[in-house]
């Protein structure tokens, strides 16, 4: 599949910032008001608005975005634009209350909590229901999203240096362990689809043309000299050139620096804003992984090219 | 709406293509894109169209395959390739606005421009790549069935089929009802043994493709042919022997 950076910026961003406010929305320890607590609102919702607000650059009618709103009932795309929306609304309301009072609502916290993990888990749905691409439709797909946002918004929310301990755990470790946890899910996850192939699910060139009861099927020629829209967008090869050394790269940012970063703070006296640092370093390596989920990705329609 | 229908008249149009007699001369292809750049939505554009890099959107493609039998010479089919308007098409529910719709009297599979965000993830979701993006528009485009002509009146009654179907030299194109089991198009693929495309993937394709039909075996050892031994004499027999020797 085509890696469209808009989609890319879209999931991993908007990821980190529903991340950010499920733990919000659990009440972790963070600035009580005033400034402090504007400046965690504003990454938040920040992040979570500049990936919705990319996602909109990869439509043809970015103008019509609003009428993605209707189709809940069936379709997780708009399932997704309703919960992000509805979630940024709860939001708003609580970080009025958090800013301007000081007031931390636990009843809009837990509906906060709920949308940013529905919306993440909609924005999972919206590939891991596809059934034309076997890596994508796993179901570890949106355990992958779901950790990797969790992950991001344990580090930022830590970051700040209020939130120290979960019970008389170190919020350090509480990170190196969500960290950890979304990259053994990762690796589950790229060793699961290795063998979930096109061919492995009974898909190929002799199915997709009906011709394998004759013999073997071979493309002689394609439908136009030219590329054409199903080429360009799910016949991408130039993405896939270099994945294992993509692989290595994203695991190196994604994982062994911030996993690095947060035994530092573990077993040093290191301030906890190290954590932002670790923050930064997961947001890189997550670009280069979602990058490779797509262009690694394989679709049906390439057995007919 | 992006769920599909729940009341259904039963009636299920859709083309029966013969892989037998398809020449592969790609008529229906540019008839099919005459008629729907004028039909339908918005046009069919290309960019660069005289160039050298040459795109644009098309709701039908033929793409050529080789096929090998084990046992015999390779033959060529040709394979004309549109929209299925599957009875459970994945295209009709991933759509977030409800542009991409399933009609319950007769089962096209449409899409309504006018609500298309152009996300592409209907194309997305088709394991068939019946549907293309417009360049120019920014729309999805996909096969209409020809909706504009089989039910218009303003038109011959032999008009009143897909332009694809019309136009086909070979009569390799069919189109009708699926749905009824004792219409021309249902008795053709009971027939000639119509077929699913990737039957795995559930989307319970409407159109139908018929197998080419077994080959006439081939003469398996072509004949050996013989060289004349040269019997020359004189200048000829003697430049034959002296540019053998060398």
């Amino acid at each position: 599949m085509h890696p469209a950076l808009s989609v890319i910026f879209f999931t991993v961003t908007s990821g980190a910032g529903f991340g950010f406010l499920a733990m919000i929305g659990l009440g972790v320890p963070l600035p009580e008001s005033g400034i402090g607590a504007f400046v965690a609102c504003l990454i938040a919702g920040g992040l979570a608005v500049a990936g919705l607000i990319s996602s909109t650059f990869h439509l043809g009618h970015p103008e019509r975005a609003w009428r993605a709103f209707s189709q809940w009932r069936s379709s997780w795309l708009s399932r997704e634009g309703v919960l992000a929306v509805f979630t940024l609304l709860v939001f708003a309301l609580y970080a009025f209350g958090w800013v301007f009072y000081g007031v931390r609502s636990s009843a809009l916290g837990i509906l906060l909590f709920l949308g940013s993990v529905a919306t993440v888990f909609a924005t999972a749905m919206i590939y891991a229901q596809l059934k034309t691409v076997p890596s994508w439709n796993n179901t570890l797909t949106p355990v992958c999203y779901l950790l990797f946002a969790l992950a991001s918004g344990v580090l930022l929310a830590g970051s700040f240096g209020f939130w120290k301990e979960v019970g008389s755990i170190s919020i350090a470790l509480v990170a190196l362990v969500a960290v950890g946890a979304a990259w053994v899910c990762k690796l589950l996850w790229w060793n699961s689809v290795a063998n979930d192939t096109l061919a492995a699910r009974g898909s190929s060139p002799d199915t997709a043309t009906g011709l394998g009861f004759i013999g073997k099927v071979r493309l002689l020629e394609k439908p136009h000299s030219g590329e054409n829209y199903l080429t360009k967008e799910m016949v991408h090869q130039v993405g896939r050139k270099h994945a294992n050394k993509l692989r290595m790269i994203s695991l190196f940012l994604g994982a062994i620096i911030p996993l690095a970063l947060c035994l530092i703070v573990l077993v040093t006296s290191a301030p906890n804003h190290l954590l932002a640092l670790a923050f930064v370093s997961l947001l890189a390596g997550l670009f280069v992984e979602r990058w490779l989920f797509f262009a690694e990705a394989k679709h049906a329609v390439s057995l007919y090219y | 709406m992006t769920s599909l229908p729940t009341e259904t008249t039963g009636k299920k149009l859709g083309l029966v293509i013969d892989l037998d007699t398809c020449v592969g001369c790609h008529a229906c292809v540019v008839n099919c894109k005459e008629w729907n750049t004028g039909g339908y939505g918005a046009p069919l554009s290309d960019l660069d169209a005289y160039g050298a890099d040459p795109v644009g959107s098309w709701l039908n493609r033929i793409h050529t395959f080789e096929v090998t039998p084990e046992d015999a010479p390779a033959q060529i089919v040709h394979f004309p390739k549109s929209c299925l308007h599957c009875d459970d098409a994945p295209c009709v529910t991933v759509c977030p606005t409800g542009a991409s719709y399933k009609r319950g009297e007769d089962g096209i599979v449409l899409v309504d421009e006018d609500m298309c965000i152009g996300c592409g993830l209907c194309a997305w979701a088709c394991p068939y790549g019946a549907r293309e993006m417009d360049p120019v528009e920014n729309v999805m485009k996909k096969c209409t069935l020809c909706v504009d002509r089989i039910y218009n009146d303003n038109l011959p009654e032999e008009d009143r089929v897909p332009a694809c179907v019309r136009t086909c030299p070979a009569e390799a194109r069919h189109f009708g009802d699926l749905g009824d089991p004792n219409s021309d198009v249902s008795k053709l693929v009971a027939e000639r043994g119509g077929m699913d495309l990737m039957p795995e993937q559930g989307t319970k394709p409407v159109n139908k493709y018929l197998p080419p039909r077994p080959k006439t075996a081939a003469a398996v050892e072509p004949k050996e042919t013989k060289t004349k031994k040269l019997d020359s004499k004189g200048f000829l027999g003697w430049l034959d022997k002296t540019l053998e020797k060398l």
